[in-house]
């Protein structure tokens, strides 16, 4: 049977059944029964889907992420697979060879999994739990800022200005993410503060 | 972009100059190839290299990389020249007519006012004569000798044919051909879009490029309408987003400024902000900037911000020097002047300039927290990686500490895309290892801090413990109640101004839009332009309906767009000054007699006349600018300067190197080499497959380019004896990397002002993590100085040389 079904059709006709169908008509009922039944299941059939947004450049294509297991119903998601999103208005459901690949960024091998410290002079990393991580790091920044912020100027006028420490945003996290941390580095008086619209 | 991706379709000619978006922004540049399939659309590609757009151009012209302001001043001569303008926009619609004060000049590649110990201008006569009714002076007839229009007339006259073949080695026929398809869309009924990227911006000029052309769609009436306008296709996913939630040194959210040291008081701050009219009856929008100021440090602090603290004005930084962007950063911390370092998302060891300084500067902190998903090489700067990173470990004493963050796939929320379009997307998988949302970390770390302030004390803890953190689990905050901040609520019942018995907006509630904003503190927003994101309406960055009424590709119900959902900016300039179509085949919006309708969401008061008042309704003139008075620092045209590192001299300006007024640290200017030591100009791009330092990380990314090279042409392969495939080692004054020579036709010679000059394409994605080969980029070659306005740094012009050299035993 030479005969093109696209994924979706292939799916939206599983359920008809087949003496309604013109190949039905024909006569050709059995030969399609027996190819369907020669098909092993489809892989993205019991997957959840979910709409999301290609990572890399400012077109911003549409994506849908396949995962074994509903992040919705609280369950542990693995993505199997990534594709394009047909319904998207500018691409269509086409990806490029960057998009193609984003499955395997991913679960990319070089992935960050646990919070890691390397000391001073150290050669390596070492594990370490998040508070401990956070800790150290909000220590960090209380002495360097209690020991270093400028609260008036030579003139006297409140400037209220910490330059010793400074922040790079990252221009790949989401407007809420960015709305949090601009809270938080502004609010402790940081002016050494730039993103990637930078460069 | 003042348009979005699916309306380049709407287009007669595309220019890409400044960006490769075939290979860059590969399924956007669809709507290129749309265009020219379904309207006839023409594509000019004017780029160093024969780049995969040019492939498919239906006209290429080859250019020197940092000559781009000389050639597009040289179009608009050829548009002046050949009466080639769309004179009813330009008159209407421009600052042509505005009168320029006496004393301004251009001489020898410098404005009027220059001093070169401060390498600055002072621009006081960078202005229009103001009347003694306050307003502008305007001369509608263009005879006056200063006005706009003859100066820039007189300003662009140099730029012959000659002149541009001379600085860019663009070919003269070459040129006029471009020339001449571009001024073909001074037809009312003929558009141009202009694509461009970080190949206009990574230059110490970068801003005066994009100037350049935006004047040349001005004056072909390009702003505005369906098909035209100034699209910037921007790098990474939320480029757009970060950078209007002010993620900057000098920005509040929504372009508004952070203070500087000289305005103490919040009524100083505001004084210089009052955007009055500078003619009759225009909107000048930013007359309502006290609004948004004020919903800003309602959002920031909420019950703390009151009209008696000058709502919290103590508790914003304020500024000594423009700005602490990213080469101020790193100089500091090159000097021992900073001790601590965050970096999120972002890998500055391969992303700045001058390596070497950057490594050094690193080893100079006493902390470096790096929060990403994948493990950088900036986290790792200290492990030495032989050629690759050779650093001696012991002696660094930096510490340095990784977090584990989610990615794209992991998470919840708005990206906001270069056509501003926020839209919403949804978590699919369970984030490995302990890996954490970003806001989950930002909110660990306030908490922590804030912790800290309220045990200890320390100085001036207000802002931190005052900071408004109202949220259902204060350790996560959810991209929702993040999205409605940013939206905007009322802090209390809004009543009618005619009838305070009625309640037109309860505590609590969101409000519509921007419009609703107050400046008496009953409002929060944390983004003015984001208001109307997730309204009462709910989130309408989630809206998924594809509708699109009469194909016009606005797509109106799909996600939002700031501002208020509006598709193309400066859209009423789609009109006529009466308000009628220019073109009713690509009609926009119209004036129906009492009010605007059409296929977008009018940039103008719904019931503002026609001809009273102007399209640019953020601009006090009410009109868009060819001469921009003292807001660029230099100047008020584009004028061309040659890269820090030029090949050949400039040839208008000799004795000026670089850009005049770009800002350049002492050491800095000293490791900048000259043609006589590194003779071949060099430039940086990106590849199809790979995106920044991202995809090495990919397994089948890595697969397809899995080595570091750079691209030369054959003729300078043949001279230096580098064969395909060979290895050959390139150097500038800073450093030294080593590649595979790709040797192509893709990059020819170019003749300058009598002298070959051989190009250098240095792709940028490797480093020493991830599943591809060990390799160099660009910036361990790079100098560091930035463009003169807002210090992108200069990658994409600078001197190398190279050799051919034994390659690795196989």
């Amino acid at each position: 049977m030479n005969m093109e079904l696209s994924r979706r059709g292939f799916l939206a006709g599983a359920g008809a059944g087949l003496a309604g169908t013109t190949l039905g008509a024909f006569g050709f009922g059995d030969v399609e029964a027996a190819h369907a039944a020669a098909i092993r299941p489809f892989k993205l059939a019991n997957t959840a889907e979910t709409r999301n947004t290609c990572t890399y450049c400012s077109v911003a294509c549409g994506i849908i992420l396949y995962s074994k297991g509903d992040l919705k119903k609280g369950e542990k998601a693995e993505i199997v697979h990534i594709e394009g999103d047909t319904d998207h208005p500018t691409n269509r459901g086409t990806l490029c060879p960057k998009g193609a690949g984003l499955l395997d960024m991913v679960h990319a091998e070089t992935r960050t999994l646990y919070p890691q410290v390397r000391k001073a002079g150290s050669d390596k990393f070492e594990r370490i739990s998040w508070d401990a991580a956070l800790d150290r790091i909000a220590r960090l920044m209380k002495d360097d800022r209690d020991r270093n912020i400028i609260e008036k100027n030579g003139d006297g006028v409140t400037v209220n200005r910490w330059t010793t420490t400074g922040f790079l945003a990252a221009s790949a996290t989401t407007n809420e993410t960015a709305w949090a941390t601009y809270k938080v580095v502004r609010s402790a008086g940081m002016v050494v503060f730039d993103n990637q619209a930078r460069v | 972009m003042t348009n979005s991706w699916t309306d380049i379709k709407n287009t007669d000619l595309v220019v890409v100059m400044g960006g490769n978006a075939a290979e860059a922004h590969p399924c956007g540049f669809k709507w290129v190839t749309e265009a020219k399939a379904s309207r006839g659309a023409k594509l000019i590609v004017v780029d160093p290299r024969f780049t995969r757009t040019a492939s498919v151009a239906d006209f290429y012209a080859p250019i020197r990389q940092g000559s781009d302001i000389a050639f597009l001043l040289g179009v608009i001569n050829y548009c002046i020249q050949n009466d080639k303008v769309q004179w009813e926009y330009t008159k209407a619609f421009t600052n042509a007519a505005y009168i320029v004060k006496e004393g301004f000049a251009y001489q020898d590649g410098l404005f009027t006012g220059y001093d070169e110990s401060k390498r600055d201008y002072n621009r006081s006569t960078w202005d229009y004569e103001i009347g003694p009714d306050g307003y502008a002076v305007v001369d509608e007839t263009l005879a006056h000798p200063r006005c706009v229009w003859n100066l820039l007339k007189q300003h662009v006259a140099i730029y012959t044919p000659e002149l541009v073949e001379r600085i860019c080695g663009t070919p003269k026929d070459k040129f006029l051909t471009v020339a001449r398809m571009i001024s073909e869309c001074a037809s009312p009924t003929k558009t141009m879009t202009s694509m461009y990227a970080l190949g206009w911006t990574q230059h110490s000029k970068g801003s005066q490029n994009i100037r350049a052309m935006a004047m040349l769609q001005l004056i072909l009436g390009n702003i505005g309408v369906r098909g035209g306008g100034m699209n910037a296709l921007r790098g990474h996913s939320n480029i757009q987003g970060l950078t209007d939630i002010g993620l900057m040194s000098n920005l509040i959210p929504g372009y508004l400024t952070i203070p500087t040291e000289r305005e103490p008081t919040f009524d100083s701050y505001m004084s210089t902000r009052g955007f009055k009219p500078l003619r009759p009856d225009q909107m000048s929008y930013w007359q309502n900037y006290r609004k948004f100021f004020v919903s800003f440090q309602k959002a920031m602090w909420g019950d703390a911000a009151t009209a008696a603290n000058g709502f919290a004005y103590d508790w914003l930084p304020k500024l000594d020097v423009p700005a602490y962007d990213v080469l101020r950063a790193f100089e500091l911390m090159h000097t021992g002047k900073m001790n601590g370092y965050f970096c999120q998302g972002f890998n500055p060891l391969l992303s700045f300039p001058n390596r070497r300084k950057i490594t050094a500067a690193l080893s100079k902190l006493k902390f470096l927290v790096v929060m990403d998903p994948l493990q950088t090489e900036t986290a790792r700067f200290w492990q030495n990686h032989g050629a690759h990173n050779d650093v001696d470990t012991a002696s660094i004493q930096t510490e340095v500490i990784e977090l584990p963050a989610t990615c794209f796939a992991e998470d919840e929320g708005s990206l906001t895309n270069s056509g501003r379009w926020l839209q919403w997307h949804w978590a699919g998988g369970t984030p490995p290892g302990e890996a954490k949302h970003d806001a989950w970390i930002m909110a660990q770390i306030h908490l922590r801090l804030k912790e800290l302030y309220r045990k200890e004390g320390g100085p001036v803890p207000e802002p931190i413990l005052n900071l408004e953190w109202r949220y259902k689990d204060p350790d996560e905050p959810t991209p929702e109640e993040l999205a409605k901040e940013l939206n905007g609520y009322a802090t209390d019942d809004i009543t009618d101004p005619n009838d305070p018995t009625k309640v037109v907006l309860a505590k609590g509630k969101q409000v519509v839009s921007f419009a609703a904003l107050r400046d008496d503190g009953k409002t929060a927003s944390g983004c003015w332009i984001y208001s109307g994101c997730f309204n009462e309406a709910g989130n309408n960055m989630a809206r998924r309906d594809t509708s699109d009424p009469d194909d016009t590709g606005a797509f109106l119900k799909w996600s939002w767009a700031w501002p208020v959902n509006r598709r193309i900016l400066y859209n009423r300039a789609s009109a006529d000054v009466s308000g009628k179509p220019w073109d009713q085949s690509r009609k926009l919006l119209e004036w129906d007699g009492t009010k605007w309708t059409g296929y977008d969401v009018p940039d103008i008061a719904p019931n503002a006349k026609p001809e009273v008042v102007g399209p640019f309704i953020m601009n006090p003139e009410g009109v868009s600018r060819l001469f921009t008075r003292g807001m660029m620092r230099d100047g008020p045209f584009p004028a061309h300067y040659e890269p820090f590192e030029s090949p050949v001299v400039n040839v208008v300006a000799p004795k000026v190197r670089g850009n005049p007024v770009a800002r350049v640290f002492r050491n800095d200017m000293e490791q900048f080499g000259d043609a006589k030591e590194f003779p071949y100009a060099a430039t940086s791009y990106r590849l199809t497959e790979h995106f920044h330092f991202w995809t090495k990380h990919s397994h089948v990314n890595a697969v397809l380019q899995p080595e570091f090279f750079v691209e030369i042409s054959e003729e300078l392969a043949k001279e230096k004896g580098i064969k395909r495939g060979g290895t050959v080692r390139v150097w500038s004054k800073r450093g030294s990397v080593t590649a595979k020579a790709v040797v192509t036709k893709r990059i020819k010679p170019l003749i300058c002002d009598g002298k070959t000059v051989h190009i250098i394409g240095i792709p940028l994605h490797w480093g020493f993590m991830g599943a591809a080969r060990k390799g160099f980029g660009p910036n361990s070659l790079t100098p560091y100085v930035g463009d003169a306005n807002i210090e992108t740094p200069e990658y994409k012009a600078f001197l190398v040389d190279i050799e051919p050299i034994a390659g690795p035993v196989a």
